[in-house]
């Protein structure tokens, strides 16, 4: 019974992080219709710039993590006045392909100028050390992961659904041409979601850092992860990339416990038997 | 009355072989020379030219599934990683230590692996596709480095000593007869995969990469026939891997990766799809300029492949051959 908590424990504290970094993803590739293999790479940008902060400049973690989710915006969204607007509404695999050459651009930059070794991201006193939680002990930044991923799931829910800029949102997704003449500036409403979704990128790259450490590579190596959550849990779905991250993180998670050797054998498995039964992901809009 | 149409039919189908014909020696003339003139020039880069051979088998049998067949693919080293593990497998388990051997046995796993792979690949669309695909190459990733009594595991698969060819000529040291072995087997694939692409299962796949609904309308079988295409696909990227496992005599996990797939797409892309000689040129060009920049810093590399691969997505969607294809019309106009 302990085992299966403690499993758990960290199958969640994991999952969550998944969440946080993939719902920006979840955001652009559902209702912005965009597959944007370079959001790995936004939020490998978010974990740099709070890196340097924190190590380099000496600044606290809360506003080394606002400056990560600010800056990162701010080099985000002249790339989609330039670039992604383009892509709009063409083949994934054009999109796919211009993402990718973002993405090693942004890979060869950064190695330019951070080097290849890992960064690290020094966290306040009160998320070092351990917290008894009961019936085991977890490290502190995971329970500061898991409680971010809950705001972050009730805020943009909140957003999406409840407010007026959500409102313009999905108009501009369902219908831009109609949502234009009715007055909605879609290339507004498309630039905001669009560094908003970097932002969410950036956020989930620091709070990730510990699990999913930050050198050149990271924009390449979790990119696969990122984009497998999404389509498991349906492009556009808040509870649906909640579910998938968490299934996928219990499924990973316990699948290196019980049976290390066998690594992401599990992981793999499980998303082809969920996409081959789901084609539009967990709960997607069929198209 | 009746006879005219046939008479012209008659008339033309010859002509338009003949044609075809006398295009495809002027194709082989073509790679020969360059392969003579490379040969020359570079006599000690004949290991780097043979993988690039190797890789330009991968990247041909991308372009059938992808650029005529339509189907969005980023596993496709997965065909690729079956050759060579099946022809490495047989060399140093089985003791087949004859190339051609190895080569048709790398093609028929290749061709196993092609259709059994895309059962899978072909239940999505779109993204939901691509998902599947990558998953496809990461378990066969996973797998292979799992049965490391038969693969070796991450340490490669070594051991395998490949025999003389046809019993004549021996494997040497500077890598010729590997040169001009994968320079034959090229030569050959090209001439097949011409006649693939030009007859009516052909175009068969184009019409379905144009429109499945409509050539489902016409009665034609779409699921049966990208398998095919698949399995087809699958046999010319296993040679692929069983040429590099004859010429390098190691097979390492390398050749199961996203990345070797992501790259495998880029040149396809870089060199022009749903063209023979664009995956074949976009290799050439890819793979050569790598190996030099890389030697230099490998982050170079990736920021140039990266900024290079946005222009031609904006500014070339043919690729390189696309956009020689489109100066090279203009130029014509402009004499006349």
């Amino acid at each position: 019974m302990s085992t299966v908590l403690s499993i758990g424990a960290d199958a969640v504290a994991y999952g969550m992080v998944l969440f946080v970094i993939s719902i920006g993803l979840s955001v652009t590739m559902g209702l912005m219709k965009v597959v944007n293999l370079a959001h790995g790479a936004f939020a490998m940008i978010g974990g740099y710039v709070a890196s340097y902060a924190t190590q380099q400049l000496g600044l606290g973690f809360g506003i080394a993590t606002l400056a990560a989710i600010i800056i990162t915006a701010l080099i985000a969204v002249p790339l989609e006045r330039l670039l992604y607007r383009r892509i709009y509404g063409a083949s994934e695999l054009t999109q796919v392909l211009m993402t990718i050459g973002i993405t090693f651009a942004i890979i060869g930059i950064a190695n330019f100028l951070m080097g290849p070794t890992l960064k690290t991201i020094a966290l306040p006193e009160q998320l070092q050390g351990p917290v008894d939680i009961g019936f085991r002990t977890i490290a502190a930044h995971k329970l500061f992961a898991v409680a971010v991923g809950i705001v972050v799931a009730g805020a943009l829910w909140f957003l999406v659904e409840r407010t007026p800029f959500g409102i313009r949102l999905r108009a501009s997704v369902d219908d831009a041409a109609m949502a234009g003449a009715l007055g909605v500036r879609t290339k507004i409403v498309y630039a905001v979601s669009f560094a908003l979704a970097v932002g969410l990128a950036a956020l989930g790259g620091v709070v990730g850092a510990q699990l999913l450490p930050i050198e050149p590579y990271y924009a390449l190596r979790y990119m696969v992860t990122f984009l497998v959550v999404v389509s498991v849990g349906g492009a556009g779905s808040i509870p649906g990339a909640l579910v998938a991250c968490l299934l996928l993180g219990a499924v990973e998670t316990t699948g290196r416990y019980l049976m290390p050797e066998f690594g992401e054998f599990f992981f793999y498995a499980a998303v082809i038997a969920i996409v081959c039964i789901f084609p539009n992901g967990l709960l997607g809009r069929a198209k | 009355m009746t006879d005219f149409p046939i008479k012209v039919s008659a008339g033309s189908v010859p002509g338009l072989w003949q044609r075809s014909a006398r295009a495809d020696l002027v194709a082989v003339i073509v790679i020969a020379a360059v392969a003579a003139a490379l040969y020359f020039l570079f006599p000690s880069s004949l290991a780097l030219l043979t993988r690039i051979v190797a890789i330009m088998l991968l990247v041909l049998s991308l372009d059938l599934v992808t650029g005529y067949a339509g189907v969005a693919t980023l596993g496709h080293a997965t065909v690729f990683g079956a050759g060579a593990y099946a022809a490495g497998i047989a060399a140093a388990h089985f003791g087949i230590t004859d190339p051609v051997a190895m080569l048709a046995i790398g093609a028929v796993s290749g061709a196993l692996a092609g259709a059994v792979s895309s059962l899978v690949i072909l239940r999505g669309h779109g993204l939901s596709q691509l998902v599947l695909s990558i998953a496809v190459v990461q378990l066969a990733h996973e797998l292979a480095s799992k049965l490391s009594t038969w693969t070796g595991g991450s340490d490669g698969l070594s051991g395998i000593a490949p025999g003389p060819l046809f019993g004549l000529f021996r494997f040497d040291l500077w890598g010729r007869t590997a040169f001009w072995l994968a320079i034959a087997l090229l030569i050959v694939v090209f001439i097949v995969l011409r006649i693939i692409v030009r007859s009516p299962f052909g175009m068969l796949c184009r019409g379905i990469r144009q429109d499945a609904v409509r050539v489902r309308a016409m009665g034609a079988p779409v699921y049966f026939t990208l398998v095919k295409m698949y399995a087809i696909a699958g046999a010319v990227a296993g040679l692929g891997g069983a040429l590099s496992a004859i010429s390098t005599k190691v097979v390492g996990l390398d050749s199961l990766t996203f990345d070797l797939s992501a790259e495998a797409l880029v040149m396809l892309v870089l060199g022009g799809t749903g063209k023979l000689f664009g995956a074949m040129v976009g290799t050439l060009v890819f793979v050569w300029f790598e190996d030099r920049i890389s030697a230099i810093n490998p982050f170079h590399w990736l920021t140039i492949v990266g900024v290079l691969l946005v222009l031609v997505v904006l500014f070339a969607p043919k690729g390189l051959t696309g956009a020689a294809e489109a100066l090279w019309r203009r130029w014509r106009k402009a004499r006349p």
